[in-house]
C-alpha cells in the first residue's frame, strides 16, 4: 500500500514527527516528496497511535512542515539483487552512483536480514591463506569468520587490508568469489585507495562497492553495511560464491547510529551510545558465516579505528565480544616503521584452533603459534625489567629473549606490502626464531617436533647470540 | 478480550490502551502474524508488552490476544540433547519449517516438543493408589544416558482413577487420570507446563556436601564448586569465557547439562552441537550431546526472547533437578541478558541507575542465581542445581556494575586474566584475584574421598604462588639475579605450578581431563620437588659446603621433566609418579656427586 501524506507536526534532527497516520508498519519505508521535486528516504522508527516517527536518512535539511508530503511504500527499506551487482558501485543507501543505470532486479529483500539458524550453521573450518606472517601463523583467518582490524587514526590498516584482499585465496581454484567493499563515513581518498588497489589487483569486476564518504548524509551510514550484508549473503548463498566483505569504518557507523539514538531522545548507555550497541553491531557481525547445504560463505574483515588508540571504548570492546577475534595494529610498532604493525598479544583468532594443523596447515602450526605467543609476552617483561635496570644486568636467557624479540619484530612481523609468505615460509621463520632461545624454554612445543624442527646453534644467529649472552655472564 | 489493539510500537516494546483484563506476565499474541510476547508493566490506560519476535511490519490497531497464562515452557521427554531458541521453540524443527534463516512466521506453529513421536513409556502409576505432588507415575528412556520421569505437577495430588497401560505414547496422550480430593479429574500427559519466572516448588533446601567434579585442575583443586554451588566466570573479551564454560560442559560430572548461550555468537552453538554430538562421555561412552541441552538465542536473535532465555534454561534444569538429576547450567553470557534489561528498560524510559542498567538488576541476578542449590524434591530425592555464569564486563573492567552485582551472589569467582591469555596460559584464571567460599565445606568430601593430604598440598601450593607474587614486586625492579637461592627457588616452583599444573591444555588427549587421583599426585610431586631442592641448597648446618646451587640444579633439567607430567602420565596410570620421586632423588644425588668432584666452580650465588 502506498498512501500520501502531508500532516508533518515537527522536524528535529534527522527526525520528522507525523501526525494522523493510519495502516502504517513499524521499520516501513517513507518517500518524502519535496516541493523542488527532490525525493529523500525514510523509514518508520516509532509509531504511536496515529502518531508516527519516521527517520530521514539524507538529512532534514531544506524540510518545512509545509514542503513535502510523505508516501508510505508499504514494505521495509529492500536492496535490489542480482548477480550483475559484481562490478557495480552504489551509495550507502544502495542507488546506483557509477553511472550505468538502474540495476535489473532478479529478487528484492530486506536489508535487516534474518537471523541464521544455529542449528543450519557449518562450524567454519577452512583456512584462507592472506601470504601475511602475523595473521596466517598467528592469528589465522578462517574462512566464513568475522575478524575485525582494530587500528588508530594514521595507521596503514588501509594498506593490510588491501594487502589481504590482494594476496587472500578468498576461494580454492575453481571456486568463484567476490569482494564486497563498504566505505562507512571515510574520506573519499580512503575510498578511492581501495578502488584503485581493486583495480590493480584485476578484482575488479569481482567487487561490489557500496560508498558512504564522509561528506554523505549521516544516517545512510546506518544502512551502508546493511546493504553490502545483504548483496554479501545474496552472492553467497544463493549464488555459491565465497565473499570476503570489508567494512570500514565500523566506528563512523557507531556515530552515526549515536547520534540518531539522541535526537530520538534515548537513554544513554556508556560514552552516549544507545543501550542497544551491542545487539545493533551484533546484527551486522553475525552476518557471516557459512551455511548446511549452501555452497558459499561471507567472511567479514570490518575495520574500526579505536578513538584515542583506546581499546577498552564501547566500540572496539563490544566488537570484541562478538567477533570472532580481533587484529589489533600498534602504534609503537607503526612508529619503529614495522609493517604491518600487528601487536600480536592482543590479537587474536578464536575459530583458528580448529582450521590448522595436519590436513588445513602444517602439524606444527599450533605449537608454533603457542611457543611465539609465550615468548614474545615474556619478551615484554624482559623489555621492561631491562628499561629498570638496564639491559647489561639481564641473565644470559632474558638477553636472548631481547634479541629473540627484536628478531621476531623485524622478520616476522615486518613485511613487504607486496611479499605473499607461504605458510611454509612462516612456519620455518618462526622456527628459526624460536632456535635462539634455549630449548628447555620452549615448552608449547612436544619434544617430537622440537626434535625434527629446532635449529642447533651451528646457524650462524643463535651462535652469534650465545657468543653474546657467555661474555655478559662473567 | 477480541477488541485489544496495537497502540505504539517501539522496537519490541508495544502498547496497548484500555486492557485492564491483562495480567502482569501474561503471554498474549501480538498483531496478525501472532507475535510471542508477555505483559510487563500495566496501568489503567496503557499495558506495555514485550515482543519476543522483530516488530517490522506491525501496525497500530492489529488485534492483540491474551492467553490468560504466563510465559510457560513446556516439559516433556525430548528436551535433552534438543536446541531451542530462548522462548523454548525447537530450532531444528524450525530449520526444516523455514530453511536456514529463522524469519518471524516461522515460529507460529511448532510447538516446543515433538508432538507425533512415539515414547515408549512405562507407566509405573497402578489405578487406586494415592499421588502427591512430584511422584513420579511413568517413566521412558528419552537418551540413552537420560530416563525422563513424569512427574505429578506441583501443587496437584489425589487418587488415581484411570493409569493406561505401558506402551508406546505421544507427549500429549494421557496416561493417568488424576481425581482431586475437590472430586474433579486431571489428566496426566507425558507433559506438564511451568512458568519460566517462577521457581519449581522443592521439599526443602539441604546443606552443599560434595564437589562438582570438572577435571580440570585450576578449579577442582584450587577454586572448587559445589554441586548446587553458583560460581561466575568473568573476562574480557578473548579471555577464554566460553572456552572454560565448553570445558566444563564436556567434563562435568553433572548429570544433565544446560548450556544456555544467550547473546553470543551463533558459530560457538554449532561448535558446541558439533562437538558435543562427536565427544564421548566418559563415564558411559556415549556423545555428551545426550545429555546436554541447549538454548541458543544468539546476539543477533530478538533481544527479549534473550532475557527470557535465561529463565527458560533454569527451568528446564528445575524440571531434572525434580526427577533426582544433578544439573549444571551453563550462562554464558549473563551481562548479554543484563543488556537485554537495560535495552528493554530504556525502551520503557525507566529510570536508570549504574551505566544505565536499570535498578532492578541487583535484584533480578540474585533471583536468578538464588534457583541453584542442592534440595531435596518434592519425591524426597536428593539434587542439585549448579549455576555457572560467564560475565563480559564492558572494557575488562571488573568494577562495572553487572560483575558486582554478581560478585555479591555467587561463591564461586574464577577471575580470568588478559594477561595471561596474552601467553595463552589456559584457563587463564587468576590464582590471585579468583576465590571459591566452597572450598571450607568441600574439605570433608576431599578428605574422605581423595586423600587427607589434599587440602595441606593445596594449601602449600597456594602460599608458594602468593610468595611469589610477592617476590614478582621485587624481580620486577631489579632482576632475579639478586635474589638469595632459597628465593630462586620460590620463584622457579611457581613457575612450575604455573605452567605445569595450573595450566592445563585442552586439545591434548591426557590434559583435558584430569582425574582427582592424578591431580593430587600431580601436586605431590611437586611440593616433593620443592622440599628436595629446598633442603639440597640449604645445606646442613655443620657442612654448609655440601650444599647445591639453584643453578645447578636447574641445569639438569629436572624442572623441565616434572612440568611435563601432566602430558606423559597417562589418567589411569597414576603408579608412574613414585617413579618421579626416584627420579629426583637420583638427580640431586648425581648433581652432588658432580659438585664434590669438581668443588673449586661452586661459589654461591652468581
Amino acid at each position: 500500500m502506498s498512501i500520501a501524506l502531508t500532516g508533518i507536526r515537527e522536524i528535529n534532527g534527522p527526525l520528522l514527527i507525523l501526525d494522523g497516520v493510519s495502516s502504517v508498519g513499524y521499520d516501513e519505508m517513507v518517500r518524502l516528496d519535496l516541493a523542488d521535486g527532490s525525493r529523500r528516504l525514510g523509514r518508520v522508527v516509532q509509531l504511536e497511535g496515529s502518531r508516527c516517527v519516521i527517520q530521514v536518512f539524507e538529512g532534514t535539511s531544506g524540510l518545512s512542515l509545509s514542503n513535502i508530503s510523505a508516501r508510505f511504500l508499504g514494505r521495509p527499506m529492500e536492496l535490489a539483487l542480482s548477480p550483475e551487482l559484481l562490478g557495480r558501485t552504489f551509495n550507502g543507501a544502495g542507488q546506483p552512483i557509477d553511472g550505468l543505470g538502474p540495476l535489473y532486479a532478479k529478487k528484492k529483500a530486506d536489508i535487516n536480514g534474518m537471523p541464521i539458524n544455529p542449528v543450519s550453521r557449518v562450524y567454519p573450518k577452512n583456512y584462507i591463506h592472506t601470504g601475511v606472517s602475523s595473521i596466517d601463523g598467528l592469528i589465522t583467518l578462517i574462512r566464513g569468520q568475522k575478524l575485525p582490524i582494530f587500528s588508530g587514526s594514521g595507521m596503514q590498516h588501509n594498506k593490510l587490508a588491501a594487502q589481504i584482499v590482494r594476496q587472500a585465496n578468498i576461494g580454492e581454484k575453481g571456486e568463484s568469489f567476490g569482494i564486497v567493499f563498504a566505505a562507512i563515513g571515510v574520506k573519499h581518498d580512503v575510498a578511492d585507495y581501495f578502488r584503485r588497489s581493486f583495480e590493480e589487483s584485476g578484482i575488479m569486476e569481482h567487487t561490489v562497492m557500496f560508498l558512504n564518504l564522509s561528506n554523505d548524509p549521516i544516517i545512510e551510514r546506518i544502512l551502508t553495511p546493511r546493504c553490502a550484508l545483504t548483496a554479501a549473503e545474496y552472492l553467497a548463498f544463493e549464488h555459491g560464491m565465497h565473499i570476503l566483505v570489508l567494512m570500514t569504518d565500523i566506528t563512523a557507523y557507531c556515530e552515526a547510529l549515536r547520534e540518531f539514538s539522541s535526537s530520538k531522545g534515548e537513554i544513554p548507555g556508556r560514552k552516549g551510545y544507545p543501550g542497544y550497541l551491542y545487539s545493533d553491531l551484533a546484527s551486522l557481525y553475525e552476518r557471516a558465516g557459512m551455511i548446511q547445504g549452501r555452497e558459499g560463505s561471507v567472511t567479514q574483515i570490518p575495520i574500526l579505528t579505536m578513538p584515542n588508540d583506546d581499546i577498552t571504548h564501547p566500540i572496539p570492546d563490544l566488537t570484541g565480544y562478538i567477533t570472532e577475534g580481533q587484529i589489533v595494529l600498534d602504534r609503537s610498532l607503526d612508529q619503529k616503521g614495522i609493517y604491518p604493525p600487528a601487536s600480536v598479544l592482543p590479537s587474536l583468532s578464536r575459530l583458528m584452533k580448529d582450521g590448522i594443523g595436519e590436513g588445513y596447515t602444517r602439524a606444527d602450526h599450533s605449537g608454533v603459534s603457542n611457543q611465539l605467543f609465550a615468548a614474545y609476552a615474556y619478551v615484554q617483561d624482559a623489555r621492561a625489567l631491562a628499561s629498570v635496570i638496564g639491559a647489561e644486568d639481564l641473565t644470559a636467557t632474558d638477553q636472548k629473549y631481547l634479541k629473540f624479540g627484536d628478531a621476531f619484530e623485524r622478520q616476522f612481523l615486518s613485511q613487504q606490502f607486496d611479499e605473499n609468505r607461504s605458510i611454509e615460509q612462516t612456519l620455518d621463520l618462526g622456527w628459526r626464531l624460536l632456535s635462539m632461545l634455549p630449548r628447555e624454554e620452549l615448552s608449547r612445543v612436544d619434544d617430537e617436533l622440537l626434535e625434527q624442527y629446532y635449529v642447533h646453534e651451528d646457524s650462524g644467529e643463535t651462535a652469534e647470540s650465545e657468543a653474546a649472552a657467555g661474555g655478559d655472564a662473567r | 478480550m477480541d477488541d485489544l489493539k496495537v497502540f505504539s510500537v517501539n522496537g519490541p516494546v508495544v502498547t496497548v490502551l484500555n486492557a485492564p483484563e491483562l495480567q502482569m506476565m501474561e503471554l498474549v499474541y501480538v498483531g496478525n502474524k501472532r507475535l510471542v510476547g508477555e505483559v510487563i508493566a500495566t496501568s489503567r490506560e496503557k499495558t506495555t508488552i514485550q515482543v519476543y519476535e522483530e516488530t517490522t511490519g506491525l501496525t497500530p490497531g492489529e488485534a492483540v490476544r491474551g492467553t490468560g497464562a504466563p510465559l510457560s515452557a513446556q516439559l516433556g521427554p525430548g528436551i535433552v540433547s534438543n536446541i531451542f531458541d530462548g522462548i523454548e521453540r525447537p530450532l531444528r524443527e524450525l530449520a526444516r519449517q523455514s530453511g536456514a534463516f529463522i524469519s518471524v512466521t516461522a515460529g507460529a506453529g511448532a510447538g516446543s516438543l515433538d508432538g507425533a513421536k512415539l515414547w515408549d513409556v512405562k507407566i509405573t502409576a497402578r489405578e487406586g493408589e494415592s499421588f502427591s505432588e512430584g511422584q513420579i507415575y511413568a517413566t521412558c528412556q528419552e537418551t540413552q544416558l537420560i530416563e525422563h520421569r513424569m512427574m505429578v505437577p506441583p501443587g496437584i495430588s489425589g487418587r488415581i482413577s484411570y493409569a493406561a497401560p505401558s506402551g508406546s505414547y505421544r507427549v500429549n496422550d494421557v496416561v493417568v487420570r488424576l481425581e482431586l480430593a475437590d472430586g474433579s479429574l486431571k489428566d496426566l500427559t507425558l507433559c506438564q507446563n511451568w512458568p519460566i519466572r517462577t521457581p519449581r516448588p522443592v521439599r526443602g533446601q539441604i546443606p552443599i556436601s560434595m564437589p562438582l567434579i570438572t577435571g580440570q585442575r585450576v578449579v577442582d583443586s584450587v577454586f572448587p564448586i559445589a554441586k548446587g554451588g553458583t560460581a561466575a566466570v568473568p573476562g574480557g573479551f578473548g579471555t577464554g569465557k566460553t572456552l572454560t564454560q565448553h570445558q566444563l560442559a564436556k567434563w562435568c560430572d553433572a548429570d544433565i547439562i544446560v548450556y544456555v548461550g544467550c547473546g553470543e555468537r551463533g558459530n560457538e552453538m554449532t561448535q558446541v552441537l558439533e562437538e558435543f554430538s562427536e565427544l564421548e562421555d566418559p563415564k558411559s561412552g556415549r556423545p555428551l550431546m545426550e545429555r546436554t541441552i541447549l538454548i541458543a538465542n544468539t546476539s543477533n536473535m530478538p533481544v527479549a526472547a534473550r532475557e527470557a532465555s535465561i529463565y527458560t534454561g533454569v527451568t528446564l534444569a528445575e524440571y531434572f533437578r525434580d526427577m533426582g538429576y544433578h544439573v549444571a547450567i551453563m550462562a554464558d553470557s549473563t551481562s548479554r541478558w543484563a543488556e537485554a534489561l537495560r535495552e528493554i528498560s530504556g525502551r520503557l524510559e525507566e529510570m536508570p541507575a549504574d551505566e544505565g542498567f536499570p535498578a532492578y538488576l541487583s535484584s533480578r541476578i540474585s533471583q536468578f542465581y538464588e534457583r541453584a542449590g542442592m534440595v531435596a524434591t518434592m519425591n524426597e530425592k536428593e539434587a542439585s542445581i549448579s549455576i555457572i555464569g560467564a560475565v563480559s564486563p564492558q572494557g575488562a573492567d571488573f568494577s562495572e556494575p553487572v560483575t558486582q552485582n554478581t560478585k555479591r551472589f555467587v561463591r564461586c569467582f574464577w577471575a580470568l586474566d588478559k594477561a595471561l591469555a596474552y601467553v595463552r596460559h589456559y584457563p587463564a584464571i587468576n590464582w590471585m584475584d579468583s576465590y571459591s567460599e566452597y572450598a571450607e565445606e568441600l574439605a570433608d568430601w576431599y578428605k574422605r574421598n581423595v586423600g587427607p593430604e589434599f587440602l595441606t598440598y593445596r594449601q602449600e601450593l597456594m602460599s608458594i604462588l602468593n610468595e611469589e607474587n610477592k617476590l614478582m614486586e621485587i624481580v620486577k625492579l631489579i632482576g632475579s639475579d639478586v635474589l638469595p637461592d632459597d628465593q630462586k627457588l620460590i620463584i622457579e616452583i611457581a613457575k612450575l605450578v604455573r605452567t605445569g599444573f595450573l595450566q592445563q591444555n585442552a586439545y591434548h588427549a591426557e590434559d583435558a581431563y584430569v582425574p582427582l587421583a592424578k591431580q593430587l599426585k600431580m601436586m605431590e610431586i611437586i611440593l616433593y620437588l620443592y622440599k628436595s631442592v629446598k633442603t639440597a641448597i640449604a645445606g646442613t648446618a655443620e657442612d654448609q659446603r655440601s650444599n647445591l646451587a639453584l643453578s645447578e640444579i636447574m641445569e639438569t633439567g629436572i624442572f623441565y621433566e616434572i612440568a611435563k607430567i601432566k602430558y606423559e602420565t597417562p589418567n589411569d596410570r597414576p603408579e608412574l609418579f613414585d617413579g618421579y620421586k626416584q627420579r629426583i632423588d637420583h638427580v640431586l644425588e648425581i648433581t652432588k656427586k658432580g659438585n664434590a668432584g669438581n668443588e673449586h666452580s661452586f661459589n654461591g650465588n652468581p
